[in-house]
């Protein structure tokens, strides 16, 4: 097995990997910071290094409708979009997930309009948080390329069946230049097999995909869609550890930096994971004990890994990247306070909304913020949520 | 094309499957869910159908049972065509990399006027603009039937919906049809074509057309609703024969750009005959009508001129 490593824009890496991966299908719409994406994968469509067929849709609505109709006959799917496409799309996101249609998405973070700003948080994706999707984030740009065959491996498996969408945060990882390791085609072979579906649409066993529900039946659908998304977590784990045994890298739905022996933890998502281990170490040097727990499996939301990872902490102060106007915080501290309470010697939690739209947040700021967040939880000031650094 | 020939024995000239099952929930005299079986029994086995939301999708797919015999998918109210792009390019891809083996498969997309006139509109535009080897079929009822008769951009002139309800101050729909068969033969598409439920034949022939088709077609099928024209149940064929014969929806076929008009009136009527019965016309006043009247002769004879070019 030979593998190479090359300095590349993490975005051509993804659609390298999407290629590798032998999709049948991309349909999508440009929108920035998507657009590298499925620019690249046209590009390798038009050389003839792809055989697949890429679909340059009207809107990103049509996108994710060419999407349910090739992944319907059964072939691999792929699309890409961000923010205000995203949310053109959300109608047919949702339908995706009921369908059970096992859709690839790289969902490129970025901030909702308005006003209008193609900058990176993550109000896009937490819109469609309920949707029915794995959704899962990655950190840096080997993490996005190895999340490409994850996700297909995870999305079509048979005991799954959801589309998947991977999160990554919009020029902070889809404009930069990373080593990247790429995997040779052999291995990508073994690791993700051809796509078989038992329903797929072919007049030779016809099939009614969509069918509507009545009050009597509706709750049951539901019940069957929230089952099956809970059935995808062991899967999820499994494809993380074979993927582990083939390249050697290892993911966990919830992991942890420097978390075994910290008195508390900054909880992150994303991109912010890779500041917050720097600033970490910064801290432990001088002697803090602090640690770092960060969110990749984010649905299905992965409750006894995160319950395990902050056991014993005193403290946790959450980063959101998202806003929920007149709620009581961050979607991801929301999110975690639900989960805890009730729990015995649950951590305080302290949450702060911070790095809207690209506003950026240096070491010194996550320095600023973990001693301020461990003070406020010392002093039981934990309600509600700081939206950090607003300009008087 | 004369209809003598089919005169004696026309039943025995129908495909007996039937793909749209019976046993779904149309209102009696549904003259859509008559249009939607005699496409089907057109189309044939090997066929794929993507459908909106509106009146046919909701009476023949309540879960857990449903009247489609062929491979049918529901998304949404406005994407069937954009589903249906993308059943035929996922086979397509399917067939060339050898996963799915090779065969001929029809790719229908179909929508109430709603789904394809409004809210629909940009993406069947994109189906067409593409140019995928699908066929669009519209079965217009001229208004929003599923959700209790609103009007659309294709209701006609004059005519009171739920939305545009005729009133002391109010005609009623107070813009004129929308032409989407003009729309649709703007995109340059190969082949276009109208067509009526009372008349089966010649809907049959015109889908049957369309599955030759090397490209987009689009099919646009007046479907009399008796429950939203407010005519007598029994009367949906009457009604339709009526629109056909007095100009009102008359049936051609525009095959690369050359028109055809494949039923012409034998006696052209007064729209007076096709207008009166119905409950959404009966505010009208002589003059509202003789307005509508004139129209339909202008319209009637834009599309004759054409076949004569
Ligand atoms: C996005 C969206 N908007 C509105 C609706 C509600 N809706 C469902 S069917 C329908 C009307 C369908 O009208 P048409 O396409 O003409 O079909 P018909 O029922 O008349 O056959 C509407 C407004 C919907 N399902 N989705
Ligand atoms: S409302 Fe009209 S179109 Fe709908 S099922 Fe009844 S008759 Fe048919
Ligand atoms: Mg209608």
């Amino acid at each position: 097995m030979a593998t190479v490593r090359k300095g590349i824009e993490v975005s051509i890496a993804l659609a390298e990997a999407v290629g590798q991966a032998n999709v049948d299908v991309i349909a999508a719409y440009p929108i920035t910071p998507q657009t590298h994406i499925v620019e690249h994968l046209a590009e390798m469509v038009a050389d003839g290094h792809l055989d697949a067929e890429f679909v340059p849709v009207e809107s990103e609505h049509s996108a994710m409708s060419v999407c349910c109709g090739s992944s319907a006959v059964g072939a691999r799917t792929f699309t890409s979009t961000s923010s205000q496409g995203l949310a053109l799309m959300a109608e047919i996101f949702y339908i995706a997930s009921s369908l059970r249609l096992p859709i690839v998405m790289a969902l490129a973070n970025r901030s909702l309009s308005g006003p209008l700003s193609i900058w990176n948080d993550h109000t896009d994706t937490m819109m469609v948080r309920d949707s029915g999707w794995v959704q899962v984030f990655v950190e840096n740009g080997q993490e996005a390329y190895d999340h490409m065959f994850w996700a297909f491996r995870v999305a079509e498996h048979p005991d799954v069946l959801y589309p998947t969408a991977v999160n990554l945060d919009g020029f902070i990882l889809t404009h930069m230049i990373e080593p990247i390791i790429f995997e040779d085609n052999e291995t990508i072979k073994k690791y993700l097999p051809d796509l078989k579906m038992k329903n797929v649409l072919h007049p030779d066993n016809p099939v009614s995909m969509g069918c509507f529900a009545m009050p009597e039946i509706y709750t049951e659908t539901q019940m069957a869609r929230e089952q099956g998304l809970v059935k995808s977590y062991p899967q999820a784990v499994k494809a993380w550890d074979e993927w582990y045994e083939l390249t050697g890298r290892r993911y966990h739905p919830i992991e942890t930096y420097r978390a075994d022996d910290a008195e508390y933890c900054v909880v992150t998502m994303g991109s912010y994971g890779e500041a917050a281990m720097e600033v970490v170490d910064m801290l432990r040097e001088k002697g803090e004990k602090v640690g770092v727990v960060k969110i990749r499996l984010w649905r299905p939301f992965p409750f006894e890994d995160f319950y395990k990872a902050i056991e014993g902490k005193k403290h946790l102060i959450v980063l959101d990247r998202a806003i929920s106007f007149g709620g009581p915080g961050g979607p991801v501290a929301t999110e975690i306070r639900s989960a805890l309470y009730n729990r015995k010697n649950a951590p305080a939690i302290v949450n702060y909304v911070l790095g809207l739209a690209g506003r950026d947040v240096t070491p010194g700021d996550f320095i600023k913020i973990l001693h301020e967040g461990k003070e406020k939880a010392l002093k039981g000031d934990t309600a509600g949520y700081t939206l950090y650094g607003v300009r008087e | 094309m004369g209809m003598d020939k089919y005169n004696v024995f026309a039943a025995a000239l129908v495909e007996k499957a039937e793909y749209f099952a019976p046993g779904h929930r149309a209102c009696q005299g549904c003259a859509e869910a008559l249009a939607v079986r005699l496409v089907m029994k057109a189309l044939g086995r090997d066929t794929i159908v993507a459908m909106s939301t509106g009146c046919m999708e909701i009476v023949s797919s309540p879960l857990p049972t449903t009247s489609w015999n062929v491979p049918w998918i529901h998304v949404a109210f406005e994407n069937s065509s954009a589903v249906i792009s993308g059943c035929a390019v996922g086979m397509k891809a399917l067939m060339r990399k050898g996963r799915v083996e090779k065969r001929d498969i029809n790719f229908v997309a179909m929508g109430g006027d709603g789904a394809t006139a409004d809210i629909g509109m940009g993406q069947l535009s994109g189906m067409m603009e593409r140019g995928h080897k699908a066929i669009y079929v519209c079965y217009d009822n001229e208004a929003y039937m599923n959700t209790g008769i609103q009007r659309s951009s294709s209701t006609p002139w004059g005519a009171s919906t739920t939305t545009s309800p005729a009133g002391s101050e109010s005609i009623g729909q107070n813009t004129n049809k929308k032409n989407m068969p003009q729309i649709a033969v703007a995109h340059d598409i190969p082949y276009v074509a109208t067509a009526c439920s009372s008349y089966p034949f010649d809907l049959m022939e015109k889908v049957k057309k369309a599955t030759t088709i090397n490209g987009a077609s689009y099919i646009h099928v007046l479907s009399v609703c008796p429950t939203g024209w407010r005519i007598p149940f029994d009367e949906s064929i009457k009604y339709g024969r009526l629109a056909v014969n007095s100009g009102v929806f008359p049936l051609y076929e525009v095959v690369n750009g050359k028109y055809r008009m494949t039923h012409k009136p034998e006696k052209f009527l007064p729209i007076t005959a096709y207008m009166k019965g119905q409950g959404r016309f009966r505010h009208l006043k002589d003059t509202d009508i003789e307005r509508i009247q004139q129209k339909v002769l202008d319209d009637y004879n834009k599309i004759l001129k054409r076949c004569e070019e």
